[in-house]
């Protein structure tokens, strides 16, 4: 499937693939990203990859429209070719339920599951880290098992606590921030995702491998 | 070399060109409202284009130069005075140790730039100086600025003599009006709209809406229709994007915009007409929109790039 390049105002453009959520296109955004990435080209400022889009900014002082599409097209046929270097592997340790986990029985409920199998169908698989986004530091993963799959809250809480583990639709996410927040809040997990100060102030890249591990409370 | 803050009645930020390099990780950019008046405050002062000034907005500022300096101001809505006397914006001046500058809000406009030569000296954050509030990190401390700060500032480029008494001709200026036409570059998600929604955006005025701030900048008028879906999976997104929700209003991302957003994009404002959108006033100014292509944006920025180095001596 080739991609679309279109103009998202004067210094950015989109390379889009469509509006599936699908893993195959995810891989080769990723996969584009990182060569653009390892193949510095001067007024490209930076790239935001998405499920299905890739955003590219880039300087109009420096390179032209044309220039910049020329060069993701070759990219592009680099992209198809290149294999895509291994995702990194990161275990999440989380506390399901409790206070900061407060949905995880209204969520059991809705899908006629019990609290246990919410947390097996949870746990139970690795999932990939489609795009970052919402708040500084905020993984959006996929895909839920079909059980797991409903609808985020009607109404927005205004503000959720940082490191909540929480679903929505085939989503699943993790707050890095206080934050306000519609999706549904199973649980809690330690980790420090978004630390500006830190050397490394993200726990999670685009493109990463995520699996959740229930760790049981004392 | 610093700055005292001696009063702040609006919203004081320290800004620099913005925050580039972690969009990726939904880090947003950030960075000036009005990158016109922010860059030529900054080339007044002597100063790198993307060097830390302050933000003001909806509101006054009253400082003491705990030294000499040189500042410059900038930008719509705001009365300047030094010392005891009543200056111009678009200028810079000489401020000895002691006296005060007082930043007093107009009825028009909505932002003012602040240069002080040398810059403003804060410790990067990811980079960058300016200060993102929903973070809360960069600038000062990550917040807006209070009654007692004391801001550092920089080595001046030059000797404060050689960088006072300097102005950018009105003619330079960008033709800010509670009534501006904005250029637009249509798309990506044009095709998601009705052919007579996408006639009635570019025919009639939209009302810039009180809840506007650094993030958004939410209209009212003609509601527009999807044919389709309203939302899809969310996509990078930058300053100016034009998205509709599914009410059919839209609302134009700001300064402080989220990386990424899953509302069709009709289009986005060109570069070189952000300043226009920046300094309407919410609540009163009308805007148009107007169909451009990127090679005519690309130009029209590039030109008013150029009218920053028409800097004059007085």
């Amino acid at each position: 499937m080739k991609p679309r390049i279109l103009p998202l105002g004067d210094s950015a453009m989109l390379v889009q693939w469509g509006n599936e959520m699908d893993f195959k296109v995810n891989r080769r955004i990723h996969a584009l990203a990182q060569l653009i990435e390892a193949s510095p080209f001067s007024g490209i400022v930076e790239t935001v990859p998405a499920y299905a889009a890739l955003l590219v900014h880039y300087d109009p002082l420096i390179v032209s429209f044309a220039q910049v599409k020329d060069f993701l097209r070759e990219k592009l046929a680099q992209a198809e070719a290149a294999a895509i270097r291994t995702p990194r592997r990161i275990e999440v340790p989380v506390r399901y339920g409790g206070e900061a986990g407060m949905d995880l029985e209204a969520v059991a409920h809705h899908l006629h599951l019990t609290v246990e199998e919410v947390i097996r169908l949870h746990s139970g698989r690795t999932y990939t880290v489609f795009m970052m986004g919402f708040t500084p530091g905020f993984p959006y993963m996929g895909k839920l098992d079909d059980a797991l799959v409903m609808p985020r809250l009607a109404t927005p809480r205004t503000c959720v606590r940082a490191g909540t583990v929480a679903i929505a639709g085939a989503q699943t996410g993790i707050y890095p921030l206080d934050s306000p927040g519609g999706w549904h809040l199973i649980g809690w997990t330690p980790l420090t995702l978004f630390d500006p100060r830190a050397e490394s102030p993200f726990l999670f890249a685009p493109g990463d491998e995520v699996k959740f591990v229930e760790e049981k409370s004392a | 070399m610093s700055l005292e803050i001696l009063e702040v009645n609006g919203l004081a930020t320290i800004q620099d060109a913005g925050r580039t390099g972690w969009r990726k990780f939904g880090v947003p950019a950030s960075g000036p409202m009005d990158w016109f008046a922010f860059r030529a405050a900054n080339r007044l002062a002597g100063n790198d284009l993307n060097a830390a000034a302050l933000e003001i907005g909806m509101g006054g500022i009253v400082l003491r130069a705990l030294r000499d300096c040189v500042i410059a101001v900038a930008g719509v809505g705001y009365s300047l005075s030094v010392y005891i006397w009543d200056f111009p914006l678009w200028s810079s001046y000489y401020v000895r140790g002691g006296w005060t500058v007082r930043l007093d809000k107009l009825d028009s406009g909505m932002w003012a730039y602040l240069a002080v030569s040398g810059g403003v000296q804060t410790p990067p954050v990811l980079g960058s100086a300016s200060t993102y509030l929903r973070g809360p990190f960069g600038g000062f401390d990550g917040r807006r600025l209070q009654t007692g700060d004391v801001l550092k500032c920089g080595a001046p480029s030059r000797p404060l003599t050689d960088l006072a008494a300097r102005t950018l001709p009105a003619e330079a200026r960008p033709a800010y009006s509670d009534t501006p036409t904005l250029d637009v570059i249509m798309g990506p998600q044009d095709k998601y709209f009705t052919d007579e929604s996408t006639a009635a955006f570019l025919a009639h005025d939209y009302t810039v809406s009180p809840t506007s701030d650094r993030m958004g900048c939410r209209l009212e008028g003609p509601a527009l229709t999807h044919r389709g879906g309203t939302e899809l999976l969310s996509e990078g997104m930058t300053m100016g994007a034009i998205q509709v929700p599914a009410g059919g209003q839209p609302i134009i991302m700001m300064a402080d915009c989220p990386t990424t957003g899953g509302y069709p994009k009709i289009g986005t404002v060109i570069s070189a007409d952000l300043p226009l959108l920046a300094q309407c006033v919410p609540g009163r100014s009308k805007i148009r929109f107007r169909r451009t292509t990127v090679a005519k944006a690309q130009k029209k920025y590039r030109e008013m790039m150029s009218k920053l180095e028409r800097i004059v001596e007085e």
